[in-house]
């Protein structure tokens, strides 16, 4: 019975991927959005603060602050809707799900940066 | 008027998805494994008084009891483990034996799907009937029952019908208008926009909506 769920699921995941990104990263998501008869696309920038791995119910959520109120929003990874994700800076953090991040304000908000590792030799 | 006869196929529920619609909302989705389904016996006014199929759906490893095994050795089919009766299909002339499946439903765009509930136990009136709780503090002897059932002497009786806790689920629920997403014949796959009875693995009848 799963299998015949997983093959249903199977060709609901886009082709290719997106973008390589991670929980901590702040990221630019391409939204399209249908305003009556016309389209146009939106950008919503922010942190990934967790990531939801489901195959084609994948999700991931962003967060960011707009005039100091924290905004947000949980896209599915394989929506017609997300045309784009553009990685903007990459995050060091220790966490999975950066759920911390919403109890804090101003500049405790910033993830750390990653920094590019030491090559071995 | 004769009433309309709808057409009806035997299932079992796979379980949920979801999917993207054409214009890109998500959509939840049940996976339904719909037929084949095998005619067990032909019943008719002359003999039974009434018209309607006896079918068969599900292949069992089972050895079926004496009367079942009847019933499979007469049509010449393996054991099956669902056997319900069915409309005469109008249109589709079924004779015993016969196998159909759900190129009966081609064009069809809206099903209701029967099943067993799944079951609850025995469940308070909280969660049965949805009743407000009670208050949870200062020594508060309600916080989840039933409360009053009634007046007093007049009528000195409880109504009936009366919302009390027993059994929930594993009850026959029916629900009604279910769109169709896709009707896949090769596969036997049925999926259905929203959710049906039953967890999965559990056999559902589906018929066309009216």
């Amino acid at each position: 019975m799963t299998n015949k769920i997983s093959e249903f699921e199977k060709d609901k995941v886009k082709e290719e991927a997106l973008a390589e990104f991670h929980v901590g990263d702040t990221i630019d998501v391409h939204v399209r959005i249908v305003e009556g008869e016309k389209q146009r696309v939106q950008i919503f920038n922010g942190t990934v603060i967790g990531r939801k791995k489901r195959g084609s119910r994948s999700a991931f959520t962003v967060r960011r602050i707009v005039a100091g109120e924290g905004v947000e929003r949980t896209f599915p990874l394989h929506s017609p809707w997300i045309e784009k994700i553009e990685v903007k800076r990459l995050g060091r953090v220790r966490r999975a799900k950066l759920y911390y991040l919403r109890d804090r304000i101003g500049k405790a908000t910033k993830v750390r940066e990653k920094v590019a590792l030491r090559r071995k030799g | 008027m004769a009433q309309r006869i709808r057409k009806t196929i035997l299932g079992k529920k796979l379980g949920m998805s979801q999917m993207f619609d054409e214009s890109g909302n998500m959509i939840p989705v049940t996976l339904i494994e719909a037929g084949p389904c095998t005619v067990l016996q032909v019943k008719g006014i002359a003999k039974d008084g009434y018209e309607a199929l006896q079918v068969g759906f599900d292949a069992s490893h089972k050895d079926p009891n004496k009367p079942k095994a009847g019933l499979f050795d007469k049509v010449g089919c393996e054991t099956k483990r669902m056997i319900r009766e069915i409309p005469p299909q109008e249109g589709h002339e079924l004779e015993e034996g016969q196998d159909f499946n759900l190129s009966l439903f081609d064009g069809v765009e809206k099903v209701d799907v029967q099943g067993i509930s799944k079951g609850k136990g025995f469940a308070g009136t909280v969660k049965r009937w949805n009743h407000h709780i009670g208050p949870q503090g200062h020594g508060s002897k309600s916080k989840r029952t039933i409360g009053s059932t009634g007046q007093s002497q007049d009528p000195g009786r409880v109504i009936k019908g009366k919302k009390m806790a027993g059994q929930m689920g594993s009850a026959k629920v029916k629900v009604r208008n279910l769109k169709v997403v896709n009707c896949d014949v090769e596969q036997n796959l049925l999926i259905v926009c929203g959710a049906v009875p039953g967890s999965p693995g559990s056999y559902l009848m589906v018929e066309e909506s009216l």
